[in-house]
């Protein structure tokens, strides 16, 4: 959906000589940011930022780059959350082996899903995948290893390799930043790749990517696995951070998030997740302390976005003259 | 006590029973959806949020109208069809020209927005509706007791299917519905306002979920979030169904409504995946649905 983008108005914009150079300088400047962040933001909250925009990375990696709404992301995130807290807390396993086994688990649940919803396409894709999420929540609501309504708590963060202790909250917020950077990074490198670009012209034109020869299936699940793999690894950290895996993390509402903060920050761009799911961590930060619902707000924002701001807020600032000058692309 | 497979009869029926029940609310929306999915090429996330509506609406008419379950049962559908075509007039209907995902993120905010508005003000927990008079108590049918309240329920859905499907198949109306389905343009061509039909179509699918929700209010009770978990039972429905027949996601509604009744006879645990797992086995086994052509 994403991908056939309405067509940039406007002429021609040249771009800016040194457009390479700020673009350099931005991502440093984020990094800096990244690093410096925790001596005047509370780190916990930081935390969450970072690994709900993987989440968010990883599931645009699906919607932006090939075009497939999935509306059961929450089933690897929170299922992911499950296994890392399970193996770490029941087996005794150090957290990055915790963590490797929950992005294992929900690859192999991305498999399992993906091979069932790739057979129908579009808006049964969105719908296959909420229900079958909805069904592993109720897999979830009783299955004993996820202690029903109680969910997993006080899960400890454990040594890392053994030698770093992740209990120290700047520890434990360096290594989310590594693994958060690490995730993109192998986001990037997959948008890149020549898998990567097979996926963007299934996006553009399925059957003429049928007609080049693909198996556009196989491209698909491999799309969707490689999605859920790293939103898995996100819901492992979350498990790590806030030390308890809970329904809230499997159910639908949880997908609908992660599919706002990737509407709101811009599909198909690498940064506009990571705002939109800054802006959405932030909003319901604020709103906690209210009893005002937070759902209301998220709605509205919805209807919103789709009606005026299709491109998400990163988006629109790539398609306006200034991005453009600097060489942003709106579309890849 | 007579029993079959090892089962009572009376608890058997009585699953049954609940079965038809559930199933009179899966044919109602998935039969909205279908019909709203036909013309408008949206799938309408806010059915449940609908639902929801037409259950709320008829308890603030009673409540502060003091207007009775009957006149309810009429005026809720109207109302929420009116809100509905407010909605697709000033915003949906700008989406039509876009993949039809847009449609579907924008129906699941409004949704949100709906729902957390109502538990804003209500509060999350039910509110009991009672259900009128004239259908309170039992009738003994002998293997059974029947409430009759429950008979009703799919005494009237069933009604309003078939009245539903005649209205499509067989009326004017409905000629120029199924027309402006298969090609729009030369629909309107023909001088047939066909915004005007797609505004209809959807206050009508908005006013069958709103129907269903005053017909569950007495069952279910009230609650702001009493449609968000239904309306994804609903979609796997439509999914089996297959979207493209009016007929197929009645009988898909009913179907897996007694199969999921007798899920919970025989093997309790499963009875809230059924419905999912059967999606499953269809989507491998036939992709379109069982009704669906395939696309």
């Amino acid at each position: 959906m994403a991908g056939k983008s309405e067509p940039i108005s406007g002429e021609h914009i040249a771009i800016h000589p040194k457009a390479g150079q700020i673009q350099l300088a931005l991502l440093v400047l984020a990094l800096a940011v990244a690093v410096l962040a925790p001596q005047f933001l509370y780190p916990i909250f930081l935390m969450k930022l970072l690994a709900f925009a993987l989440f968010a990375s990883a599931f645009n990696l699906l919607l932006g780059y090939t075009g497939l709404l999935s509306f059961g992301h929450a089933t690897f995130f929170g299922g992911a959350a499950y296994f890392t807290a399970h193996a770490v807390k029941i087996w005794g396993w150090s957290p990055e082996a915790g963590l490797l086994l929950g992005v294992l688990g929900a690859a192999a649940l991305g498999l399992v899903m993906g091979a069932i919803a790739i057979r129908r396409q579009g808006i049964y894709f969105a719908m296959i995948t909420l229900a079958l999420s909805q069904m592993f929540f109720f897999f979830c609501l009783q299955a004993s290893f996820t202690h029903g309504e109680d969910g997993i708590q006080s899960v400890p963060r454990g040594h890392l390799f053994g030698v770093i202790d992740l209990n120290d909250t700047m520890n434990m917020y360096y290594f989310v930043l590594a693994v958060f950077v690490l995730g993109l990074v192998v986001i990037w490198r997959f948008v890149n790749s020549p898998f990567g670009m097979i996926l963007k012209s299934i996006r553009e034109n399925e059957q003429r990517a049928v007609s080049l020869g693909y198996s556009v299936a196989r491209y698909k699940l491999g799309a969707f696995v490689m999605s859920a793999a790293l939103a898995g690894l996100a819901g492992g950290l979350k498990a790590l951070i806030f030390q308890f895996a809970t329904l809230t993390d499997v159910a639908w509402q949880m997908s609908g998030e992660v599919i706002l903060m990737t509407l709101l920050g811009g599909i198909g761009t690498l940064a506009g997740p990571i705002f939109g799911a800054g802006l959405v961590v932030t909003l319901q930060n604020y709103l906690a302390t209210s009893d005002f619902p937070v759902t209301i707000i998220t709605g509205i924002v919805f209807m919103v976005c789709v009606l005026l701001f299709r491109r998400g807020l990163v988006g629109e600032f790539f398609a306006s003259k200034l991005g453009r000058r600097l060489g942003f692309r709106a579309q890849s | 006590m007579t029993m079959i497979f090892g089962i009572p009869l009376q608890a058997l029926m009585g699953q049954l029973l609940v079965g038809l029940i559930n199933g009179s609310f899966y044919a109602l929306l998935s039969l909205g959806l279908a019909v709203i999915f036909g013309l408008l090429r949206v799938i309408n996330f806010a059915h449940g949020a609908q639902y929801m509506l037409g259950a709320f609406v008829a308890l603030l008419l009673l409540t502060v109208g003091g207007i009775n379950y009957w006149f309810a049962l009429i005026l809720a559908p109207l109302i929420v069809g009116l809100f509905a075509a407010a909605i697709e007039r000033s915003m949906l209907s700008r989406l039509y020209k876009l993949d039809p995902l847009y449609g579907l993120l924008f129906t699941f905010g409004l949704a949100l927005a709906i729902e957390g508005t109502f538990r804003y003000f209500y509060g999350a927990s039910g509110k009991p509706y009672a259900a009128p008079p004239q259908l309170s108590g039992a009738v003994n049918l002998g293997f059974m007791f029947l409430p009759i309240y429950r008979g009703w329920v799919v005494v009237a859905s069933l009604a309003v299917c078939i009245a539903v499907w005649l209205l499509i198949e067989k009326t004017k109306l409905g000629a120029y519905l199924r027309a402006a389905t298969e090609n729009p343009v030369l629909v309107q061509a023909f001088g047939v306002n066909v915004p005007l039909l797609l505004t209809l179509t959807y206050a009508l699918g908005a006013g069958l979920a709103a129907f269903a929700g005053v017909l569950a209010a007495p069952i279910y009770q009230v609650s702001p979030l009493m449609g968000s978990n239904l309306i994804i039972i609903v979609f796997a429905v439509v999914v089996v169904g297959g979207m493209g027949s009016i007929l197929g996601a009645i009988v898909t509604g009913y179907l897996l409504g007694v199969v999921e009744g007798l899920t919970k006879v025989f093997y309790p645990e499963a009875s809230n995946i059924v419905i999912f797992v059967i999606m499953a086995i269809v989507l491998i086994l036939r992709p379109a649905g069982l009704f669906g052509k395939e696309a």
